[in-house]
């Protein structure tokens, strides 16, 4: 018994092995780079090399000169977030119980959009949100934004990119989880006179809770790391954290900085999603 | 259940052990990268009469190029500029157009010639600044002058004295543009000024100024007086705080790389910062938009062919050089990629080429256009630090 429960052991540990090597190796090294890089001396340059100094204050420097585009990167990335869930679960609870035989089709639908590249789709949002087009001119019409308003180059145009780009992620989650529940919950709350509403609130959303977290977790995190948007249709007053640590990488060459500023906003993201975790108990629920 | 119990005691043990065996191999790890030279970084200066390669040339007639997108004749063609070199020379061109930003090259190559390690290419085509940078840093190779006599007969004056390489030792421009401002003429009247543009009140919120350091504040500095050319620290924080008040007073709708050609046919901005052969092609489709000199001057800037270290192929390469060098190719190619002409005596051999093109100011300027132009002085590697971190800060609101 306990012989076959060692040999089984090393079995274990040998079929861990091919994924310890592949994280030690692409996340591991990469990360203490990182970690050594946003240690070192900010007087440091290309020509004459960078030397550890374990200057812990350039982590003071990023939080003074930078608190703001880190804010507002959270700021934009929850306020997508938030919308994409309303948007994802009115989108995914439709495909899986009411679309019937279209229910392939529309998910097809959903992930569409990917056959074209990134950037186009979000070039094309310029051309919808641009001043002279469409929406502007009807939003002006009905007075909801002023003769000189615009949506380009403003937090919403931001926004409503970053909600675009990263619906999907928030759909496909959440339909997996609305698919799967099993509808005569759904009558048997009915038939105990509750409100479809309480039923809704009762059966249905905790029962697609794993998708909403999933969901949630896949639209964050990237959409708060993202800079595509905000450089197309932001305007300077929109700079997101991913574009501070690029231009302070390619440009200024700060490579102290640049790695300082990804670690503080990986840590923000871990620690946000840890809390996020805890409180929505995910262990029983993946 | 007494067969159930210790199998999972068991599994939380090794789940315990691994958490353990995790946080040693951690600690361990992170303690080794922060000694370990590995994660020091070297300083990336080099002698490049240290970095050189056995030349292959004789033997293999090729080489390789790295260029930017749309900077030459259809290559296949024949008939085209490089197909009639491969004829002449026997050189078979291995021509990429690998390079979309000087920054984004220069991080990718920078490790390789910081190390004396080959970059597997003969030759490489970067904007003034990058190319003053990279001369710099030691990962160039000298041109040999005897193999590229038309190169000293015949660049334009004003490319001349350039102050990172003033000798022509390693550089060679291939084409060269215009920093000025463009202007859509349907919904605007003319600006004539950067300063006009920075403060006129019917522009606030319509502009875009490029998003290129150099190309900005070469233009700021002109405004507070300075010369771009030999400035003070003092001069450089006088233009960036007037930049800092045009952002804040909300007079600029954005900083722009290559996409405000489009927000400008829109109509989302009547006037903006603008590259010259931009607006040409940009003409093609609406002739309204217009290109002026603005009082403060031109920046005039190049993009330069330059020879890496350990290139194998520099007499091949060298070979194009002149070859490019020789005014009726420089006219051809000048008919196809509309920057300007940076090849004396092309102006002429345009007239059997395309008469048409003979008298574009923005292809060949005239001298009194190249006698207003400026450019922007060389920056050792601390400034460029500080300034493009200074740069950034104001341009990040």
């Amino acid at each position: 018994m306990s012989d076959t429960e060692r040999r089984r052991g090393k079995v274990g540990y040998l079929l861990l092995l091919p994924a310890v090597l592949w994280l030690g190796l692409f996340f591991v090294v990469p990360f203490y780079s990182l970690l050594a890089t946003s240690l070192f001396d900010q007087s440091g340059s290309d020509f004459r090399g960078y030397e550890m100094d374990y200057a812990f204050g350039n982590y003071v420097d990023v939080l003074r000169d930078y608190w703001q585009p880190l804010v507002r990167s959270l700021l934009y990335g929850a306020i997508a977030t938030a919308i994409c869930l309303v948007l994802g679960y009115v989108l995914a609870y439709a495909i899986a119980f009411k679309a019937g035989r279209w229910k392939n089709l529309m998910l097809v639908l959903v992930i569409a959009p990917f056959f074209t590249s990134f950037l186009i789709r979000t070039l094309s949002w310029k051309l919808i949100l641009s001043d002279d087009g469409f929406i502007v001119n009807v939003l002006q019409a009905v007075h909801l934004l002023g003769d000189d308003g615009r949506l380009l180059a403003t937090p919403v145009a931001v926004v409503a990119g970053l909600t675009y780009n990263f619906l999907p992620f928030m759909v496909l989650p959440l339909f997996a989880s609305i698919d799967k529940i099993d509808h005569r919950l759904i009558e048997a709350s009915g038939d105990l006179y509750a409100h479809p509403v309480v039923g809704f609130f009762k059966v249905t959303w905790p029962l697609s809770l794993p998708g909403v977290v999933s969901g949630t977790l896949l639209t964050f995190i990237p959409a708060v790391g993202d800079y595509i948007n905000a450089q197309l249709l932001g305007s300077t007053n929109q700079r997101v954290i991913g574009s501070v640590i690029e231009s302070q990488f390619t440009d200024a060459n700060n490579y102290p900085v640049a790695a300082a500023l990804s670690m503080v906003l990986m840590a923000l993201i871990v620690v946000m999603v840890l809390v996020y975790v805890r409180r929505a108990g995910t262990e029983e629920l993946l | 259940m007494t067969s159930e119990e210790p199998a999972r005691r068991s599994t939380f043990s090794r789940r315990g052990m691994l958490k353990g065996g995790g946080a040693v191999a951690f600690a361990g790890v992170s303690l080794a990268a922060l000694k370990l030279p590995l994660f020091e970084v070297a300083g990336a200066a080099q002698d490049p009469l240290g970095c050189r390669a056995a030349d292959l040339s004789a033997t293999q007639r090729s080489f390789v190029i790295s260029n930017w997108t749309g900077y030459i004749d259809p290559r296949k063609k024949p008939g085209s500029t490089m197909s009639e070199f491969e004829q002449q020379t026997g050189i078979s061109v291995d021509y990429t157009v690998d390079v979309n930003d000087n920054s984004e090259f220069y991080a990718k190559v920078k490790n390789q010639l910081g190390s004396c390690a080959p970059i597997d290419r003969d030759m490489i085509v970067l904007t003034d600044w990058m190319a003053a940078r990279m001369i710099g840093l030691g990962g160039i190779q000298p041109l040999d002058k005897s193999a590229v006599p038309n190169l000293e007969a015949n660049l334009l004056d004003s490319l001349r004295d350039k102050q990172w390489d003033p000798g022509l030792d390693y550089h060679a421009p291939w084409q060269s543009g215009l920093t000025g401002i463009a202007y859509n003429a349907a919904k605007t009247g003319e600006v004539r000024s950067f300063e006009e543009l920075i403060s006129r009140a019917d522009l606030k919120g319509k502009i875009t100024l490029l998003s290129e350091m150099r190309d900005t504040m070469g233009f700021m500095l002109k405004v507070v007086g300075a010369d771009p050319r030999r400035f003070t620290e003092d001069q450089w924080h006088d233009a960036l705080d007037r930049l800092a008040q045009a952002v804040g007073d909300g007079q600029l709708r954005k900083f722009s790389g290559n996409d405000y050609l489009q927000d400008l046919s829109a109509g989302n901005i009547l006037a903006c910062e603008a590259w010259s052969g931009d607006v040409i092609q940009a003409q093609y489709d609406d002739p309204n938009i217009k290109f002026v000199t603005p009082e403060e001057g031109l920046s005039l800037w190049s993009d330069n062919m330059m020879i890496p270290n350990q290139a194998t192929h520099q007499a091949n390469a060298e070979k194009w050089i002149d070859y490019y060098y020789d005014p009726e190719v420089a006219a051809r190619l000048a008919n196809y990629v509309n920057y300007i002409c940076p090849v004396q005596g092309a102006r002429e051999a345009m007239e059997t080429v395309n008469p048409d093109l003979v008298d574009n100011p923005l292809i060949f300027p005239d001298e009194e256009t190249l006698a207003q132009t400026f450019d922007f002085m060389p920056l050792d590697d601390r400034q460029q630090a500080q300034y493009e971190k200074e740069w950034s800060d104001v341009t990040a609101g």
